[in-house]
């Protein structure tokens, strides 16, 4: 591109291209240590690696609290998911409607589980809900992991809004379609591919939440961020690499799904006059 | 526009309103439809998460304790002089309320309050409830006297006084290392044996402050790299950004120890390599912490970043070779300074999150790299002093809402979404 190529810039392209991959590398590196030693015969979570071995797979499968960990997890995240994507995506809409007094507190409101620091947020929980009797409860973990995904559900959604040509509703307003069904038959599939980020977001904000689950859960709703918090901190075996390379797999979907959406959505945005 | 009172409308005067009144209708009742869309977030936020943040700000004054456990005695200080030895009355309420609340069972939590106000009050209460004097006693206060002479001191009393306030600055006080000295009542510094938090706190926003410092140092050069891949490659290697990105926070802290321990792979292949004889301690210790936060929020720094260098012409920087400036002195001088709000804006971003951190610490740190939110946990669950994890909380919250105010300052002209 640049013409003026000099001694230095020709010896410094290489040079920087080297450190950029290795610091890509090193974001990689400690996701990828993991797969291989989930495959070991071994029984030590280090290197090197002794022989081919679906042991600690099976470990995981069997073991009663892994699997009970895994279920809660996929109990409370859903859960979580939806309720937070069902509220987030209603005040997403009601918020792209126009401006109003107050909007930008209200939108400070919707963002602050963001933002406040885990901790904070779990001992706060952690007292109210020991009032209210949550503690230790499914319901109380789904309305705090919900909390915890509003905010990327209220952003993801908004932003989808922006490319979304509000002629849409009107017309079909304007043929006698209610309010609630012009949501359903018009924008909502239209704006799909923001709610399912969304929602995605909001999912794995709950699936791999920790804090707020340590204060707020009883070993009944060990969630399986909580079993492998525990497993990291008191026996570090394999079997954790297991449900590591499980999660490493789950995420990998996630990210392609979001890529996808992600794409489908530029065309939206594309195609739409805004 | 504003104006428009949503009360204004008026279902009785339908006929004769005029179109500007019509109109004005239309609209309050379309932005309500636009509240009713958003009220059910709204009020789930303000119920769960609001309310329940706003009560641990004002946890960390609240002082029910003694109040609720000596009743009658602090109603009988409040004729007590506050110089000489208190009446008999306030010695016999004292008795008083102690057996209550020993059938109350609020002893525990009695002592460990005015235990904390001086370490000696936990015996002496203890002693006077072994052996509480009896109703026929001829006086009560001299059997308890007898028991300690702590009981004839004017300073003793006061303590009870203080700490039976229902609002209390002791655990705000104690969260700056300051404390009410239990003999004069002044406001001094805790001695330097116990002074702990203010250390604490330094010792957190050096850590963010590090590990930004990395993620800005380190995250800059990659984004900018990626910025001038052709699109198709730089979104392969952006995976490479995402992936991390989506993975959960405790797989890469496992992936961390399996590398960085001492029998792990990077201390295997340096021994190996002959680079090393003994291990390295690189894991339970401040670097093991520094490695995983920065690798954990650098994607943090990256991704807005390369966003905001996608949007840069490469024209400045070829305008400025071209009048004759050295391509670094070009980039230096007309590439970064467009940069500047989004390096503000991801060093802020994350050093708002580094503060707030607990589990990496944690599991990658030693005792001696625990961050503040380490201690709130410590006060709610093992220690059980809640006021003290409330105080230390709320330090940590305004910080962490000061900065975010000034985030959301540095952003705002480049997010026109909440302009629109």
């Amino acid at each position: 591109m640049n013409h003026h190529s000099t001694l230095i810039e020709r010896l410094w392209a290489p040079i920087f291209s080297v450190f950029s991959v290795s610091m890509l590398i090193f974001l990689v590196v400690p996701i990828l240590v993991i797969v291989p030693l989930s495959f070991n015969e071994g029984s030590f979570l280090s290197y090197p690696l002794s022989g081919f071995s679906l042991r600690w797979y099976q470990e995981f499968l069997g073991s009663q609290e892994w699997m009970r960990a895994l279920r809660n997890s996929l109990i409370i995240a859903p859960a979580a998911t939806l309720l937070a994507t069902a509220l987030g995506t209603l005040a997403a809409v009601g918020l792209a409607r126009g401006e109003f007094r107050g909007k930008g507190l209200v939108m400070a409101v919707l963002i602050s589980p963001m933002i406040a620091p885990l901790v904070i947020i779990a001992v706060s929980l952690y007292f109210f809900f020991a009032q209210l009797n949550l503690l230790n409860s499914y319901l109380g973990l789904v309305l705090a992991h919900a909390a915890l995904g509003v905010p990327f559900v209220v952003i993801t959604v908004t932003a989808t809004l922006q490319g979304y040509d509000r002629n849409f509703s009107r017309a079909a307003a304007s043929l006698g379609a209610t309010p609630w069904f012009a949501f359903r038959k018009v924008m909502l599939p239209l704006i799909a591919p923001g709610v399912i980020s969304g929602a995605l977001f909001a999912f794995a904000t709950s699936f791999d939440e920790v804090v707020v689950t340590l204060f707020l859960a009883s070993p009944a709703q060990r969630t399986l961020p909580m079993q492998m918090f525990g497993g990291i901190r008191e026996n570090l075996n394999p079997t954790i690499a297991a449900a590591a390379t499980l999660m490493i797999a789950a995420s990998a979907v996630l990210l392609l799904l979001m890529e996808w959406l992600r794409r489908r959505n530029e065309k939206l945005r594309g195609a739409s006059p805004a | 526009m504003s104006e428009v009172s949503l009360t204004a409308i008026d279902h009785s005067t339908e006929k004769g309103a005029s179109l500007k009144q019509r109109l004005l209708r239309a609209e309050g009742s379309y932005r309500r439809r636009s509240m009713l869309l958003i009220a059910p977030l709204l009020i789930f936020l303000l119920i769960s998460f609001v309310f329940p943040i706003g009560n641990i700000l004002w946890k960390s004054f609240d002082n029910p304790e003694v109040a609720r456990a000596l009743p009658t005695t602090l109603l009988a200080l409040q004729d007590w002089d506050g110089e000489s030895r208190p009446d008999e009355k306030v010695f016999v309420a004292l008795v008083k309320d102690l057996k209550t609340a020993k059938d109350e069972g609020q002893i525990p939590s009695l002592i460990k309050r005015l235990g904390y106000e001086d370490g000696r009050y936990r015996t002496l209460l203890t002693m006077a409830l072994r052996k509480l004097p009896d109703d026929g006693v001829e006086s009560t206060g001299r059997a308890l006297i007898a028991q300690s002479t702590l009981w004839a001191e004017p300073s003793t009393w006061r303590s009870i006084q203080r700490a039976g306030r229902t609002l209390t600055a002791y655990y705000v006080l104690a969260a700056f290392d300051h404390q009410v000295d239990a003999q004069s009542g002044d406001i001094v510094e805790l001695p330097k044996g116990q002074a702990l938090y203010l250390s604490v706190l330094m010792r957190t926003l050096w850590m963010a402050l590090v590990v930004t410092l990395l993620c800005v140092l380190f995250g800059y050069p990659v984004a900018y790299w990626l910025a001038r891949q052709p699109s198709s490659r730089a979104n392969l290697w952006l995976i490479m950004v995402l992936l991390p990105f989506w993975t959960s926070l405790l797989v890469r802290t496992a992936g961390w120890i399996v590398l960085l321990q001492n029998g792990g792979l990077i201390n295997h292949s340096m021994i190996a390599l002959g680079l090393i004889d003994q291990p390295l301690q690189l894991v339970f210790n401040r670097v093991g912490v520094y490695i995983s936060m920065t690798h954990i929020l650098l994607p943090f720094v990256i991704l807005p970043l390369y966003a905001v260098m996608k949007g840069i012409s490469p024209n400045y920087v070829r305008a400025a070779v071209s009048l004759g400036a050295h391509p670094f002195r070009a980039f230096w001088s007309a590439y970064v300074p467009q940069t500047f709000a989004g390096v503000t804006a991801g060093a802020l971003l994350v050093f708002i999150m580094a503060i707030g951190y607990y589990i990496t610490p944690a599991l990658l740190g030693g005792p001696g790299d625990q961050m503040l939110s380490y201690f709130v946990a410590f006060y709610t669950n093992t220690t059980i002093n809640w006021g003290m994890a409330a105080a230390l909380g709320s330090q940590l919250l305004i910080i962490v809402l000061l900065l975010y105010w000034v985030y959301s300052r540095v952003t705002r002209p480049a997010n026109p979404a909440q302009r629109a």
